[in-house]
């Protein structure tokens, strides 16, 4: 059985169901009615669960629990410290880090939350917050959000993180210091002549190839792209892409060269192109991508796939894709991408897909 | 004279022009000649009290700017929109 949590704009939804039937997944539960659910995982370690939930009136939080159809408990308060000029308006990621208990939390405005006690307690993330230049840093459409952050398995020293509109920034002594990671990216919505002093960077998403974890691929905000130096430095992955416009990725874990991508027309209309929901895969590390996408919907059908709307379950010809579009469907394939069958259709807006 | 880079939708509502040459000391001088200019792009870049929309990044040489910035005769000034704007 599949274990799906899909946050969204009205709550979230546990589904479960069995891939190989290609039938849709029951609703287990649904929980934080009335609240968004920004993100949700399933800690593989400890097998607790997470939920980032966003009240209108009570601001944002971290809920866990061992069992999604049960109570859910809130961790103690995520918040920027007392004087400063930011105040938490979301909490895009939750990652288990690697070592015993550490864990991380990407937020908007953009900054780096850790926990050294499973996700019960949080701290913020210093280095990147005293950052000098933050004052200048520019939010994208989601907000200034850091939304993506790419252990390094086996070495807890070695972080990459991606911020909505800052740019890649490295770590190589578990977040103690940081530094840009954006060689080789090119920032189209600005004039050419600012493009390379800029620190307005638009990351869309980015995974780290565990087997090769010097590999790193991105979705920006114009452009997709892969780096084979730890994101010291990028190199365009586009061509045969329809566009290079979209948001969420997702990689295979036992091979480096491949990853997928939904793209989107263009930042001007965030819909699936043609009216066709196409994933694209590529399996030589972006010199060619190939449409999978048999059992999508192929007319008329103009969707937003959101940045952590997108993951995978288990990994090579057999490795499970799930997405959630804003639309309320979500889509799964057990087969790589091979076939896709709706997992479940009309929920609210989708705002993340994980595997539990 | 400033020349004012434009690119769509603002570029089609300005006659498919990508650069108008304008005069004005100022951002803001500059864009309501725009205006003038290319009534079509009324509303379009500055918001009813004349101030540069949220989500409108204006550079001059490089450098974004505000409506009140100067401006040198022979400044470019890009009218672009920013990665804030539009829905995620």
């Amino acid at each position: 059985m599949t274990e799906l949590l899909v946050g969204t704009k009205k709550g979230l939804f546990v589904l479960r169901g069995d891939t190989g039937a290609e039938k849709p997944f029951d609703v287990a539960a649904r929980a934080f009615p009335g609240d968004v659910v920004e993100f949700a995982i399933r800690d593989p370690r400890s097998g607790r669960y997470f939920a980032s939930v966003t009240s209108g009136h009570f601001g944002p939080r971290v809920m866990h629990t061992m069992d999604p159809t049960g109570e859910w408990e809130p961790t103690t308060r995520l918040g920027y410290p007392e004087g400063s000029d930011w105040s938490l308006e979301r909490i895009w990621a939750i990652k288990p880090g690697e070592a015993d208990g550490l864990m991380y939390a990407g937020v908007a405005p953009a900054g780096l939350f850790t926990s050294v006690d499973g996700g019960m307690t949080w701290e913020l993330n210093r280095a990147l917050y005293d950052q000098p230049t933050r004052s200048s840093w520019e939010p994208g459409a989601g907000g200034l959000c850091l939304h993506s952050i790419a252990t390094w398995p086996g070495d807890p020293s070695r972080l990459a993180i991606g911020i909505s509109a800052v740019g890649v920034w490295l770590s190589e002594d578990g977040g103690a210091s940081w530094r840009h990671g954006n060689e080789g990216l090119v920032p189209r919505y600005i004039p050419e002549e600012s493009q390379g002093n800029t620190i307005d960077l638009c990351v869309h998403n980015m995974h780290r190839a565990p087997l090769r974890p010097e590999r790193l691929f991105m979705q920006f905000h114009g452009g997709v792209y892969r780096s084979d130096d730890a994101g010291e430095s990028w190199i365009p992955i586009a061509e045969g892409l329809p566009t290079d416009f979209g948001f969420p990725m997702a990689i295979d874990p036992a091979d480096p060269d491949s990853a997928f991508v939904i793209p989107l027309v263009a930042d001007t209309d965030r819909v699936t192109v043609e009216g066709r929901v196409r994933v694209f895969a590529t399996r030589d590390a972006g010199k060619s991508w190939t449409s999978v996408s048999d059992g999508l919907p192929q007319k008329d059908a103009y969707l937003t796939i959101l940045r952590q709307a997108f993951d995978r379950e288990g990994e090579g010809p057999g490795i499970g894709l799930y997405f959630g579009a804003t639309s309320g469907d979500v889509f799964g394939s057990g087969d790589a991408g091979s076939s896709w069958f709706p997992v479940r259709e009309r929920l609210a807006p989708v705002n993340s897909v994980r595997v539990a | 004279m400033a020349i004012v880079k434009l690119r769509a939708p603002l570029k089609d509502l300005a006659g498919g022009n990508r650069e108008i040459t304008i005069d004005g000391a100022s951002v803001g001088q500059v864009l309501q000649e725009l205006e003038h200019q290319h009534p079509k792009i009324t509303g379009w870049v500055l918001d009813e009290h004349g101030r540069v929309r949220r989500h409108v990044n204006i550079f001059v040489d490089g450098e974004r700017v505000k409506e009140d910035a100067p401006v040198a005769p022979d400044a470019t000034l890009h009218v672009l929109p920013s990665i804030s704007g539009g829905s995620r």
